[in-house]
């Protein structure tokens, strides 16, 4: 029970045209877990799935312990990637109907919306119509009805789309609180920056396959390829330093200040072999760097995609 | 669930009736009905007024007393001048034209050589007229001549009409088919226009929904089934709510204009009595005695309108339900209004032929095997059948077994095609980019 949402074996095609084939996930509770993937991978029938929009054509999903039904649907909050207002009615009015829709009651709503519109400054929007706003003063407003309803899951598809930084940065914070607060929350995006700042957890589709899975820590450790960026103060002439150095072991770049002495390089080294490494050098210059290389997300993502298509 | 549902009527009604257009619409439209209707009857009363002019000048012994003022026309006779002199004088009088009638010894030869001078070409009714006094004198000397005196040529001339009854020995009257089968024809035309506007209403605001891309949103929180039908259901609420305000204020104004500017409204309908060209059939019981009114009144009262009305209830709400089901799939399958045409055609297609088998095969005939035919054809049955009802069910009527089989073939497309255009509108409207092909939409019932 410590899962959210699983799925198993999930299938789902378009005619001849395959979205998902056999994903298993499981997203554990109170986390971000990043969904990435890049345009078109099947991100978004997936999420269709789990809010009920479009059902899978076999395996199974599980909420909370619990097949996906009907009755889940109040439980989950979606802000997709395709999301838009109605033009003509006003902000308010609006809000309060789309909230009335996820099950709360008027007062509720009405309660509920007028914290949230204070809290992100909005309050003086009430009587407004979508129209006069702004892209990103929309974008607040489908935020605040997104998760109004206090759902335990929430899915936010590319949440930062069409905001400037400072807005994304207010959405970022709320979504960091929310998480505090016990929800779980779905985050699909292919900009890998957020997803180094926000996730813990992600799994990558890719062609309709998710192709790797879990805690983003692990990920990268295991995308580790023992590369290190040394840095090292040497005495003497540096030609000479540098060809014993590439003779052992495998240097991939090297750079040298003459004026600091300092030698930068990174280097491959065999696995286990840290420390005797370390011990050398140490004998013949002054370390003063000596550090692993962890590939970022993008990296990750880059190198698994174009591996994949390369496959 | 429902209570979602009644959200949706909620907002939708109250998005429409909220729209500028629409209320503009509400308020216009009984304005420019009965502006038209006003302007119709002043037109029909200045067309009345204007009589035509007609010199005569009779050389002839013959035709002497025939040429009688009436109602349209009158006749001035012109005495001894020449044909020349009668044509300027007609002319520059201004009258309508001048009849010549040249001294001949035979009526025949008289008839025969007779000139009407217009300006222009003559009105048919004029000619037609004149044909007629002709006629009728040239008939009355023929049969002189085969001895047949002037009294028995004008009993011979009475007009007749055949006697009507049904086999169960009522008294009939002539006309009351076309009368009854334009009663349910209203209804017909009612239904066809509803579908036609607010089918289109249902149309846009699907589109809506989807140009705006909140439709995502809404279909997260409730079934794009429920979405399509509260949408349907809320419009048509709106719809119901217009038609009554135009039914309400269109005759209150017409009430109003009636009693102000003294149109005689009367006069339309006299009209189209006194003009057998006007309204086919109806008008053939002009100037019915006041038995045969009695026989129309009675007939009118016999059209057994619960009956009606119930049916009328039921094929318009199946009816409007599958029309608008089909346009809430084309918005779906489409992200403009311009896309839409191609889809827009083969629906209105049946409803016109409804109308059009309708004025034209049920109102001569409401039980033959066209009538019948397209009266059980569910896209069709709702305007053509209200037509036949009129007439009652049962014997001399539409077999009950018409009725009912007609009832359940559209209940049976009602969930056909409903089930149909939900699984198009759910794929629909998560689909942006190109317009479909009829193909693609084939391929989207199969997801």
């Amino acid at each position: 029970m410590d899962n959210i949402l699983v799925a198993k074996n999930v299938c789902k095609s378009y005619g001849d045209y395959t979205a998902l084939s056999n994903i298993s996930l499981e997203i554990p509770k109170n986390c971000i877990y990043g969904l990435l993937g890049p345009n078109g991978a099947g991100k978004t029938t997936f999420i269709r799935i789990i809010n009920q929009i479009t059902y899978q054509d076999s395996g199974e999903i599980l909420f909370n312990g619990s097949p996906l039904a009907p009755e889940h649907i109040s439980l989950i909050g979606y802000l997709p990637e395709e999301r838009g207002l109605y033009k003509s009615m006003k902000v308010g009015e609006q809000a309060l109907y789309l909230a009335q829709l996820k099950g709360l009651s008027k007062t509720d709503a009405k309660q509920r919306l007028k914290y949230w519109f204070d809290r992100l400054d909005i309050g003086d929007w009430w009587n407004k119509k979508i129209q006069e706003l702004s892209k990103g003063m929309a974008q607040k407003i489908q935020f605040i009805v997104t998760v109004l309803h206090e759902p335990k899951l929430l899915i936010f598809d590319e949440p930062f789309s069409g905001f400037d930084p400072i807005n994304a940065n207010i959405i970022k914070d709320e979504i960091l609180q929310l998480k505090e607060k016990g929800t779980s929350i779905i985050f699909s995006t292919h900009r890998m920056e957020s997803v180094e700042e926000l996730c813990e957890y992600i799994a990558l589709i890719h062609k309709s396959e998710k192709i790797l899975d879990g805690k983003l820590s692990d990920i990268k450790k295991a995308y580790k390829n023992n590369i290190f960026n040394v840095g090292l103060e040497i005495q003497g002439a540096e030609d000479t330093f540098i060809k014993t150095l590439e003779n052992q072991f495998q240097i991939l770049s090297s750079s040298f200040d003459a004026e600091e002495k300092q030698l930068d390089f990174t280097v491959q080294l065999p696995s286990n072999h840290t420390a005797d490494v370390l011990a050398q050098l140490s004998q013949t210059a002054n370390i003063n760097r000596f550090e692993e290389t962890i590939p970022s997300a993008n990296d990750i993502f880059i190198q698994t995609v174009s591996k994949e298509n390369d496959r | 669930m429902t209570g979602k549902l009644g959200l949706i009527i909620k907002r939708e009604y109250l998005a429409k009736v909220r729209n500028k257009s629409f209320i503009v619409m509400t308020v216009l439209s009984p304005i420019l009905i009965v502006g038209m209707i006003v302007l119709i009857a002043y037109l029909t009363k200045v067309n009345d007024s204007e009589k035509r002019i007609i010199s005569v000048l009779n050389e002839s012994e013959f035709f002497q007393q025939d040429f009688r003022i009436t109602e349209s026309t009158s006749y001035v006779h012109f005495e001894n001048i020449s044909l020349e002199e009668a044509k300027d004088s007609t002319m520059s009088l201004g009258y309508y034209g001048l009849l010549y009638l040249p001294n001949e010894k035979d009526m025949e030869e008289v008839a025969k050589s007779t000139y009407l001078f217009t300006q222009d070409n003559p009105n048919t009714h004029i000619t037609q007229k004149l044909e007629r006094i002709f006629q009728k004198q040239l008939r009355q000397k023929r049969l002189g001549n085969l001895g047949v005196s002037a009294d028995q040529f004008s009993a011979i001339e009475k007009d007749f009409e055949i006697n009507l009854a049904t086999f169960a020995g009522e008294k009939s009257v002539k006309g009351i088919n076309e009368i009854k089968a334009f009663i349910g024809g209203a209804f017909g035309y009612a239904i066809m226009m509803f579908i036609i506007i607010y089918g289109g209403f249902v149309m846009r605001s699907v589109i809506e929904e989807k140009t705006s891309r909140i439709i995502e949103v809404i279909i997260s929180s409730v079934k794009p089934f429920q979405l399509m039908l509260g949408k349907i259901i809320g419009t048509s609420l709106a719809g119901i709510t217009q038609f009554a305000i135009w039914i309400v204020s269109a005759s209150l104004l017409l009430f109003l204009v009636s009693l102000f500017l003294g149109i005689d409204l009367s006069t339309l309908l006299g009209e189209a009595q006194m003009n057998p060209d006007k309204i086919n059939g109806v008008a053939q019981f002009s100037q019915p005695l006041d038995g045969d009114m009695l026989l129309y009144a009675k007939e009118i009262l016999d059209i057994p309108w619960f009956l009606l009305i119930s049916s009328f209830l039921i094929y318009f709400i199946l009816g409007y339900l599958i029309y608008s089901s089909i346009y809430a799939a084309i918005g779906a399958a489409v992200d403009n209004e311009t896309d839409t045409q191609q889809f827009i055609f083969p629906i209105i297609l049946p409803l016109m032929l409804a109308i059009y088998i309708g004025f034209f095969s049920v109102f001569s005939n409401p039980h033959g095997p066209i009538a019948v035919g397209f009266s059980l054809f569910p896209l069709t049955s709702p305007i053509v059948m209200l037509m036949r009802l009129p007439g009652g069910i049962g014997e001399g009527g539409v077999p009950l077994w018409q009725l009912l089989l007609s009832i359940a073939l559209l209940i049976g497309t009602f969930w056909g095609i409903v089930s149909l255009a939900a699984k198009i509108y759910r794929v629909g409207i998560l689909m942006y980019g190109k317009r479909p092909t009829y193909k693609e939409l084939f391929k989207w019932l199969r997801y």
